[in-house]
């Protein structure tokens, strides 16, 4: 089972309007592991994201996910799918009208008879799995930053999915939090057999969580490897973004 | 000349972008509104914000209305001497025209401009694409029930402002003109048929509709952080008047040739 591709991404291209964001990409996610994509702010990781869960369709190529093809999907199939799938949106995308504890629930609540006690115990269980028990009453806009992002990842795991995508799970939260942040999803990864992708341009974190670093540049994966091969990497795109150098060939500039 | 070509040419093209994206929206809107699961408390939520809390401003607004439409009625007809069929004008124009006219712009005003608000930024905080992801449809969790509230909830605004419209006149004309109240009630029911009526009510259906889908189209639609959302706000208010205003137009125009 070990070898046993979870995601394929076959020559993805996507335009928004007459710009390129991906520009024939390809990756493939074995199941159980933790694939960490790098790559500078819009450089079209987000959007890499939502083609797998199938909230924006590629204009070229395919993308499969459990050996079935996201595009094609529709209706049952396509929910049958997305509750597969959970995704950690960057700002946490909390909904703001819910409280904490029906944004948590809200999977469960949407598609499946579960009594209130149960939905109960479960949200609280997620809560705590993100050290947040206890705060399933108050709204989304009495929390921080760092707690609205631990919110929405608890409720990514809420639903038990098999495959988890982070957008960005540590920008913008200090460094303790941060580091619980890895150090969950690399439980996750380890207890629950859990399949994901972590979009980040934070390399402490990603060095932490990853199993296989790619790095994403001018919407195509340009190199892959083991953390350590990328760390080390001679290619000059992947030495200058790992190490933070100001100067090399990536320059500021809007394609 | 050129120039004028090419702007000319890029206002129709985005014209028939928004009517097919519209177009769109109101055919899957209506095709979920048939598929299960039905959860009343949404819909029931969204009555109450688009109905209920609009009460008070369509109350003061028909009145004055009324008051108005009265006065400026019976400027006219004190100089012919026919004062007793400012009821009849008052409850005819009212019923067949101002008031499903009036009620709508206020509704688009209020609650269109609130709906693409909230909606818009849902849609740029990604809790629209969180949705998707939790595998809940969103025009099946947010354009339904806004569109049912909506169509259900204008109808029944609209009688109640030409209650209130009515009501505004009868106190002008039985306090000010001296028209007898029994006088007055009697003129009023005399001459409307139930035509009126039905034609009236009829058209705020398609009105509620129209509120529904522009307010939900522009808010889907956003592009860039809160100003996106400003301008999405503008574009829902000011679309859904062109667009009341047109499609009673046409209304009346068909109930002028159908039922004459």
């Amino acid at each position: 089972m070990r070898s046993f591709k979870m995601i394929e991404i076959e020559g993805i291209h996507k335009f928004f309007g007459n710009k390129k964001v991906l520009d024939g990409l390809s990756l493939k996610v074995e199941k159980g592991t933790t694939c960490v994509i790098i790559g500078r702010s819009g450089c079209g990781k987000s959007v890499l994201l939502k083609h797998i869960d199938g909230i924006l369709r590629p204009d070229e190529g395919r993308v499969k996910v459990d050996g079935r093809d996201v595009s094609e999907l529709k209706g049952k199939d396509m929910d049958a799918l997305r509750l597969k799938i959970s995704m950690v949106f960057q700002g946490g995308a909390l909904f703001d009208s819910m409280t904490v504890g029906e944004n948590v629930g809200f999977g469960l609540i949407e598609h499946t008879e579960i009594s209130q006690k149960d939905l109960l115990r479960s949200v609280e269980e997620s809560l705590s799995l993100v050290d947040l028990h206890g705060i399933a009453h108050l709204m989304p806009s009495e929390l921080s930053g760092g707690m609205k992002k631990r919110v929405a990842l608890a409720r990514a795991i809420c639903i038990r999915p098999e495959i988890i995508l982070y957008d960005e799970p540590t920008t913008g939260v200090d460094p303790i939090t941060s580091d619980s942040i890895n150090k969950l999803i690399r439980s996750l990864h380890d207890k629950l057999k859990v399949t994901s992708i972590v979009v980040t341009h934070d390399m402490k974190s990603a060095y932490c969580v990853a199993d296989k670093i790619a790095m994403l540049y001018k919407g195509k994966i340009i190199a892959e490897g083991l953390p350590d091969e990328i760390q080390n990497s001679q290619h000059p795109i992947v030495h200058q973004f790992v190490n933070g150098l100001a100067k090399g060939p990536i320059t500021e500039s809007i394609t | 000349m050129r120039q004028t070509l090419f702007t000319l040419g890029r206002k129709i093209i985005s014209f028939l972008y928004f009517a097919g994206g519209l177009a769109n929206l109101a055919g899957q809107t209506i095709y979920y509104s048939f598929v299960p699961p039905f959860k009343k408390d949404r819909f029931l939520e969204q009555a109450k914000k688009a109905g209920y809390d609009s009460f008070p401003i369509v109350s003061l607004i028909s009145l004055f209305i009324g008051f108005i439409f009265a006065l400026q009625t019976a400027y006219f007809m004190q100089r012919i001497g026919s004062e007793i069929y400012i009821a009849s004008m008052v409850a005819l124009s009212l019923v067949r025209e101002l008031g499903p006219v009036i009620t709508a712009l206020i509704v688009a005003g209020r609650v269109g401009a609130s709906i693409t608000a909230e909606l818009g930024s849902m849609q740029v905080t990604e809790q629209i694409d969180a949705l998707e992801s939790l595998a809940c449809n969103p025009i099946k969790y947010l354009v339904v029930p806004r569109f049912l509230a909506l169509s259900i909830m204008l109808p029944l605004l609209t009688i109640y402002a030409d209650m209130i419209g009515i009501f505004g006149s009868y106190l002008i004309c039985v306090l000010k003109i001296g028209i007898s109240s029994s006088m007055y009630m009697r003129v009023t029911f005399d001459s409307l048929l139930y035509k009126d009526v039905f034609t009236g009510l009829l058209k705020t259906i398609f009105f509620g509709m129209i509120i529904a889908f522009v307010s939900c189209y522009e808010a889907f639609n956003v592009q860039g952080g809160a100003e996106g959302v400003g301008r999405a706000t503008t574009r829902s208010v000011v679309s859904s008047f062109v667009l009341i205003i047109i499609a009673d137009c046409f209304f009346t125009a068909l109930f002028y040739f159908i039922f004459p």
